[in-house]
């Protein structure tokens, strides 16, 4: 006889299976529903709107890519974008809200550096991973924490450094040097002096431009005449004044080789009326715009994922040049991250210093559909990745590969070690 | 209303405020450190706009100038939060001594164009002396220097009581002040100046001190921002910190103490729901500035004056 104060074994067994299965079903359930949160920190608006509009289609792009491959760790991935207008001051309320507010296990995806320094202090106290997509040399420096990392792109410091050896063997030794006088241009002027001097060249004249000008002719008188190389980087709407004017400059006599880094012609076409001066000179490229004639086996796989043509515009209009040099970043951040996630175990916020921890500890990257731009090398003590970089040069109105880098050539002594400082 | 009620009132809304950092979640309530401290920094621009009539387009290098006072040092010479908030409110107030002793000698539309010339000059000097102020890019306020009393200003609670500790000092200053001699002074400034060079007072020396302890205010607020939130940068200098105390001002009434603080948390919060629901969010709180100055050009504040409470200060 059975009732319900003296069940029968069988129904005791089949009451504790059922209890069991019930136990397990909601963790499962939880676990495949539970996606990892990824904040993701965009210039949507304001002076980084151009690379905010390509770095959301290629980490959409990447995401997709990883949702479909299974997620991290079994888990769905989920991005929420955020946009924090180009400001650091609202970069941190963004970094704020990503975390505290919308659960976010990490926030990445910041470009610029003025951004990346007003917000990485919020996510030191929020003690939250924030992978920056910057180029700055802000991290390798020691200026910012040990939850600050820069694992999908190289710095400018490094970036710099590995231009000198070619530009020395191939451009000249005599260079002189337009920058824009602020921080960006400050990088410039004190790694690139330092760089070409190590390959026996000199700067003949650093010539700082005020960020407020708009005519720059006045400048062109204190070029040297024993200038070879003329290495500039001007960026922002300037860029084309300053280029037309350099072109009547020098008119149809002789000129020295010229030597820019990309960052002058990002979203903008290289055939754009009125940078016809630029024909035949180089650039520095970290990912080439115009895909070139031996580029690795993962290079069309990635155009295609991220809606990227073989001349670097966009396949939808061909008038929407990317910025082909930087948006990769976000792609290989976070398939950084996949491998980081995976590799502390993550479940949840709790596991957040144990994924900087595992983060540190990776070192070779290898190229691969992760890392479309190329192998890559991290230093887990200054948080910050390097490989190799590209020069190109325009021709017909295209940048054309003519150069690739050794991943030594941007190399440099640790300036911190961020592994002894304290979460 | 009676003076005992007007400070009563004033008070409430400082236990208000004090109390809200324990019903909000924690996310709001490190907003509303934010927006206590931007509120310092617009009654500040109040006491010069509202009550005296002064409409600067200089106020972000009173700010700038008290972030980067407390900033520098904190950050090349290792000063703690306590003296570098003495020396912001210094800097923002002889920053303003020095602007006002050249601008004041205009008014009206000079006055913002001399103002607005002024802070763009800071903008640029912090841009120049890049080695020591970071640029454009600014730097991270080192942890020792968020240090007050042996509390870390990092911490949640502390930055709290902090913002919160020198918004109320703010708020009673400028209710006593407002409320003295001198504030009716201010307000005569404004109202009609040469009636006020006929009664004696001095329009440039009233407007000059007015315009120290606005930026005194200015200071104050920029050294906390550094000193909260560690960060100091240039963009602080740049002119849209001109014109985000002025539109808190104008948005909570112009001319009362209370409404900067209500026009600081209002925009601060719409701008927070419209970037939650478009990506057009620049364009929502625009949109939402205009209608208030075709519907309510004297603010909530200054309609709640005119409509309901004739004494509101």
């Amino acid at each position: 006889m059975t009732n319900l104060l003296m069940p029968s074994r069988r129904a005791l067994l089949k009451g504790a299976g059922a209890g069991v299965l019930a136990g397990m079903l909601p963790a499962t359930v939880g676990a495949q529903a539970a996606p990892i949160k990824v904040g993701f920190q965009l210039h949507r608006t304001g002076i980084g709107a151009s690379y905010g509009r390509w770095y959301e289609r290629t980490v959409t792009a990447a995401l997709k890519k990883i949702n479909a491959e299974g997620g991290i760790a079994g888990r769905p991935v989920e991005i929420l974008f955020e946009d924090d207008a180009t400001d650091p001051k609202r970069g941190a309320e963004v970094v704020d809200k990503l975390t505290q507010s919308d659960g976010c296990d990490v926030v990445m995806g910041t470009l610029f550096s003025h951004v990346v320094m007003g917000s990485a202090p919020r996510a030191g106290e929020l003690k939250v991973p924030y992978l920056v997509c910057s180029e700055g040399y802000h991290v390798a420096s020691g200026a910012l924490n040990r939850w600050t990392l820069q694992p999908g792109i190289t710095d400018v410091r490094s970036q710099i450094s590995s231009m000198a050896p070619w530009v020395a063997a191939n451009l000249g030794k005599k260079v002189t040097m337009f920058y824009p006088d602020y921080a960006f241009g400050y990088d410039h002027r004190d790694h690139f002096s330092k760089a070409i001097a190590a390959q026996g060249g000199e700067m003949v004249a650093m010539i700082a431009i005020p960020p407020t000008e708009t005519s720059f002719t006045r400048y062109f008188a204190q070029i040297p005449a024993d200038t070879e190389v003329l290495y500039h980087v001007m960026v922002g709407p300037a860029v084309l004044t300053f280029v037309k004017e350099l072109g009547e400059f020098y008119g149809t006599g002789p000129k020295p080789q010229l030597f820019g880094f990309v960052d002058s012609l990002e979203a903008v076409d290289t055939a754009t009326p009125g940078l016809e001066f630029l024909e035949g000179s180089h650039f520095w490229e970290a990912h080439p715009r115009v895909k070139p004639a031996d580029a690795g086996e993962f290079e069309a796989g990635y155009r295609e994922a991220v809606g990227v043509d073989d001349n670097g515009t966009s396949v939808s209009d061909a008038k929407d040049v990317a910025t082909y040099s930087h948006m990769f970043s976000t792609w290989e951040t976070l398939h950084f991250l996949k491998q980081a996630m995976e590799a502390a175990g993550y479940t949840g916020p709790a596991d957040r210093q144990k994924l900087v921890e595992a983060m540190e500890a990776i070192t070779d990257l290898p190229y691969g559909p992760e890392r479309p731009q190329g192998a890559k090398v991290f230093n887990g003590k200054t948080h910050q990745v390097f490989g190799v970089q590209h020069i190109s040069q325009i021709q017909s109105g295209k940048l054309v590969q003519v150069h690739t880098t050794s991943m030594e050539d941007g190399m440099y002594e640790d300036a911190v070690d961020y592994t002894t400082m304290a979460f | 209303m009676s003076g005992a009620k007007v400070w009563a009132l004033h008070l409430a809304v400082l236990v208000a405020l004090f109390a809200a950092q324990y019903l909000l979640p924690p996310y709001h309530a490190t907003n509303l450190a934010r927006v206590l401290v931007l509120a310092l920094f617009a009654m500040g621009y109040n006491l010069a706009f509202g009550y005296t009539g002064l409409l600067s387009l200089g106020h972000a290098l009173f700010f700038a100038g008290g972030m980067f006072a407390a900033g520098l040092p904190a950050y090349h010479f290792g000063f703690s939060a306590g003296p570098a908030l003495i020396l912001s409110l210094l800097g923002g107030g002889v920053l303003a001594g020095a602007v006002g002793l050249f601008a004041l000698r205009t008014a009206g539309v000079s006055f913002m164009i001399v103002t607005l010339m002024f802070a763009q000059a800071g903008y640029l000097t912090l841009i120049y002396f890049n080695a020591w102020t970071g640029g454009d890019q600014g730097f991270a306020v080192p942890a020792s220097g968020r240090s007050l009393f042996g509390f870390a200003l990092s911490s949640d609670g502390p930055r709290f009581a902090v913002a919160w500790g020198l918004f109320a000092l703010g708020f009673l200053v400028c209710l006593a002040l407002v409320r003295s001699r001198f504030g009716r002074v201010m307000v005569a400034m404004r109202e009609n100046e040469e009636r006020s060079r006929l009664l004696g007072y001095n329009p440039f020396v009233v407007k000059l001190i007015v315009l120290v302890i606005s930026g005194l205010y200015a200071g104050l607020a920029g050294g906390a921002w550094a000193l909260l939130f560690g960060y100091a940068g240039a963009s602080f200098a740049t002119i849209q910190y001109s014109i985000l105390p002025m539109l808190y001002v104008l948005l909570g009434g112009a001319g009362t103490v209370a409404g900067p603080v209500l026009g600081a948390a209002l925009m601060f919060w719409l701008i927070e729901l419209a970037s939650g629901l478009t990506s057009a969010w620049l364009f929502l709180v625009g949109a939402a500035l205009v209608v208030l100055v075709l519907f309510a050009p004297k603010g909530i504040l200054g309609w709640v004056r005119e409509k309901v409470w004739r004494g509101l200060p």
